[in-house]
């Protein structure tokens, strides 16, 4: 398009508001970027990028403008269309906006269009993950913490924090992100998220190795044998979240689920790619409720909190 | 006996209730309590049969003194028998809930001694849940029938969802396979739970704390295949219940043998696990594409046609109604095509209002076309692949498992030359009509 030249890449700081950062400065000299990548994210080109530098004010201005000249809704996918895994996340969103400013409301119903689809595709996928570990999360008590393990695609702690918080309010607990090196603790109506690389837990006693027991049983003995049916099973469960589910773990042909909550570098099974979250990223990412709306005061403190990991004591 | 015994026993005997939903209410959790509750409904865990595990489904008791033929814990079945203390499941329950394992309780229970006592023991679970550990989450309790209307609303208040089984589909059959249980005394209390959620909605506009009774509704269960009523018959009560009773949900349970009586099926018997599917796939219709029951089947076909899905059914015994065109068709319409669902139907409306549809846009906004393509035009033109292929339309709607039953080839081979050996579209679509 003439309207703006094609410059090299970007490079931002890998917090949300470093991104908006990008789009204002993309918007401002009328440029677009070849590619925007997070600091410390591998690239191979021959001009190297432009940094970008996060200021909170050029920030506000886009985060403001998006529900006000597109729509509410729009804000949200933009919101959980960054937490998302796809490829290329932050060109996909500077070109929606792109469009949804010319567009206005009616973008989020464009769904013919292939941008608009690409991130509705990749906010929904974010939303499902977040949605299935709600149910698929296992907490495992230790030491009267309750302790979590999951191995998400997309970055889905700060989608499930609000809903566990609130769900167990009075209990301290700490879920370990493992695939993006993240872990959120709870503890006395106050989270925050911290980088974490390998949390070693302490064992659990015997009331908790005794309710794991029931639990495994109960699973059992509540399949009708005359309907056995793994493949819908399968549908509705995916493989992928097994190795964290108390009553699956065993069910999968790998290292029993003692090795792999002990020492999880060496279970082998998470020989994935590990989707590292720069430090920056969380400490900007504001936490919302899921209706959208901002969280009230106390619930804040966790988003600017890495600078100080107590968490790594616990 | 220790709680690993009593758990075995008490959900081995409650596994046969289809119904494990956590829909249909929003709570936040307090500050000075435990747990929450999500209406779209959270599923935990899935179970080696494939169905979702949400709620700690269990009986409070096994030890049942009625005699229902069908049921495994009737007094003549001899079988090891548990009872549950209130003050011990309602622990069981948090710690499993702590552990996030679970989205509520699920309580069922048989009769121990007689229906009120069993319903006040019912009613101590859920008190010590909601009043002591003050828990937030999901409770779907089961009412007993014969039990004292205020021992029930008691309960009401303490539950979430309330459910009375009317477990089998027809007075006859309830007649003889349940004697203690009448038709009445089913209806009476699913009336009385309908009765209480309408004065509870009412009472909420009014004052807005007023205490809410089943404030997730109330669903009903019915064991098909152990006696000889037709799909239609099946329907017909379910789409009846819907409208007078205003239910959640009527849940299908296939039968499974498990006790011998001359009364029922043989042991051997396969649950009917596709008239089951073919059920829930009816009941949907129902509930959300805007079907009748006397449209999906009717006296003249009062069974459901195992290889084509009832949707589809009616589709191909409608054909004057289709193509359909996407960019015009109203929202009802759309929901009619074979292989567009209600999340389809919502975004081609959306969709559409920003520019007209072409194919590769369907596709685009998530559409499958698999079987759709057969029943739509865009812009006025059918889609290629509809055109050319119109002689295996019927084996496009065709499920893989269903062609597989009727002997069709699977998928499609291309070939330079016809082969005479492949069905033509007439006598597959008379198979299917059922005129062969």
């Amino acid at each position: 398009m003439p309207d703006r030249r094609t410059v090299s890449g970007y490079e931002y700081d890998g917090s949300f508001e470093g991104l908006l950062c990008c789009v204002f400065e993309s918007f401002a000299r009328k440029e677009q970027p070849l590619d925007i990548r997070a600091e410390g994210e591998a690239q191979f080109t021959l001009c190297p990028p432009r940094r970008i530098e996060t200021s909170g004010e050029r920030a506000r201005r886009v985060a403001l403008s998006i529900p006000r000249k597109i729509c509410p809704e729009a804000a949200g996918w933009v919101r959980d269309g960054f937490l998302s895994c796809a490829p290329h996340k932050e060109l996909l969103i500077l070109e929606f906006l792109r469009k949804g400013y010319r567009a206005g409301p009616q973008i989020v119903r464009m769904l013919q269009d292939e941008t608009v689809a690409e991130l509705f595709r990749a906010a929904q996928f974010v939303g499902n993950e977040a949605h299935l570990l709600k149910g698929f999360l296992r907490f495992v008590e230790r030491d009267g913490m309750l302790t979590a393990v999951i191995d998400p695609k997309n970055f889905v702690l700060p989608l499930i924090a609000p809903h566990f918080a609130g769900r167990l309010p009075g209990e301290t607990f700490l879920i370990y992100d493992r695939s993006h090196g993240m872990a959120l603790l709870h503890h006395r109506g106050k989270m925050q998220v911290f980088p974490a690389d390998d949390i070693a837990f302490t064992p659990e006693n015997e009331a908790e190795r005794e309710y794991q027991r029931l639990w495994r049983q109960f699973y059992k003995t509540i399949a009708i044998e005359g309907r056995y049916n793994p493949k819908c099973r399968m549908t509705h469960c995916p493989k992928r979240y097994w190795q964290n589910m108390t009553e699956l773990c065993g069910e999968i042909s790998a290292p029993s689920d003692q090795n792999l909550l002990k020492n999880p570098a060496d279970s082998g099974i998470m020989e994935e790619k590990k989707r590292r979250i720069p430090a920056g990223k969380v400490a900007a990412y504001d936490l919302h409720t899921e209706s959208g709306r901002p969280r009230d005061s106390g619930a804040h403190a966790w988003s600017r909190a890495p600078e100080h990991q107590d968490g790594r004591r616990l | 006996m220790d709680l690993f015994e009593k758990l075995t026993i008490l959900s081995d005997a409650a596994k046969y209730d289809a119904a494990c939903t956590s829909s249909g209410v929003d709570r936040d959790g307090r500050p000075d309590g435990i747990g929450s509750a999500q209406a779209c409904g959270i599923c935990h865990s899935f179970s080696a049969d494939g169905r979702c595990i949400s709620l700690l489904k269990v009986l409070l008791s096994n030890a049942c003194v009625y005699n229902c033929q069908y049921c495994v814990n009737r007094i003549s079945n001899d079988a090891p028998r548990a009872t549950f203390t209130a003050r011990e499941l309602a622990d069981l329950t948090i710690q499993f809930y702590r552990r996030n394992y679970i989205e509520g309780l699920f309580l069922s229970s048989g009769i121990l001694k007689n229906p009120d006592y069993t319903c006040e023991q019912m009613t101590e679970v859920l008190r010590i849940l909601r009043q002591e550990y003050r828990f937030n989450g999901y409770i779907h309790v089961k009412a007993i029938p014969g039990a004292d209307p205020l021992l029930i609303e008691r309960m009401g208040m303490l539950a979430d969802r309330m459910s009375v089984n009317i477990e089998l589909p027809s007075e006859q059959s309830l007649t003889a396979l349940a004697p203690n249980k009448k038709k009445g005394a089913i209806l009476a209390p699913m009336r009385q739970i309908r009765d209480g959620i309408t004065q509870s909605q009412t009472d909420i506009v009014r004052y807005r704390h007023a205490p809410r009774f089943a404030p997730a509704g109330q669903s009903t269960q019915m064991i098909i295949g152990a006696t000889p009523e037709t799909d239609f018959q099946i329907l017909r009560l379910s789409e009846a219940l819907y409208k007078k009773y205003s239910l959640k949900r009527v849940f299908f349970s296939a039968y499974m043998p498990v006790v011998e009586s001359s009364l029922l099926p043989s042991l051997d018997t396969k649950p009917p696990l596709l008239r089951e599917h073919r059920l829930y796939q009816a009941d949907w219709l129902l509930r959300f594409y805007g079907f009748e029951a006397r449209e999906i089947l009717d006296e003249e076909n009062p069974n459901f046609n195992p290889f084509l899905d009832p949707k589809c059914n009616w589709a191909i015994h409608h054909m004057e109604h289709f193509p359909v065109e996407v960019n015009t068709a109203s929202y009802e319409t759309l929901l009619r095509v074979p292989g567009i669902g209600v999340r389809s139907a919502k975004r081609i409306v959306a969709a559409r209002r920003t520019g007209s549809l072409d194919l590769a846009a369907l596709k685009k906004i998530g559409v499958v076309l698999k079987r759709a393509q057969y029943f739509i035009t865009c812009r006025g033109k059918l889609p290629d692949a509809a055109r050319l292929r119109s002689d295996n339309m019927i084996r496009a709607v065709l499920s893989d498992k269903a062609a597989a039953m009727l002997g069709l080839p699977q998928g499609e081979q291309l070939s330079l030359f016809h082969d005479p050996k492949m069905l033509t579209r007439e006598d597959v679509l008379q198979c299917l009509t059922g005129e062969l």
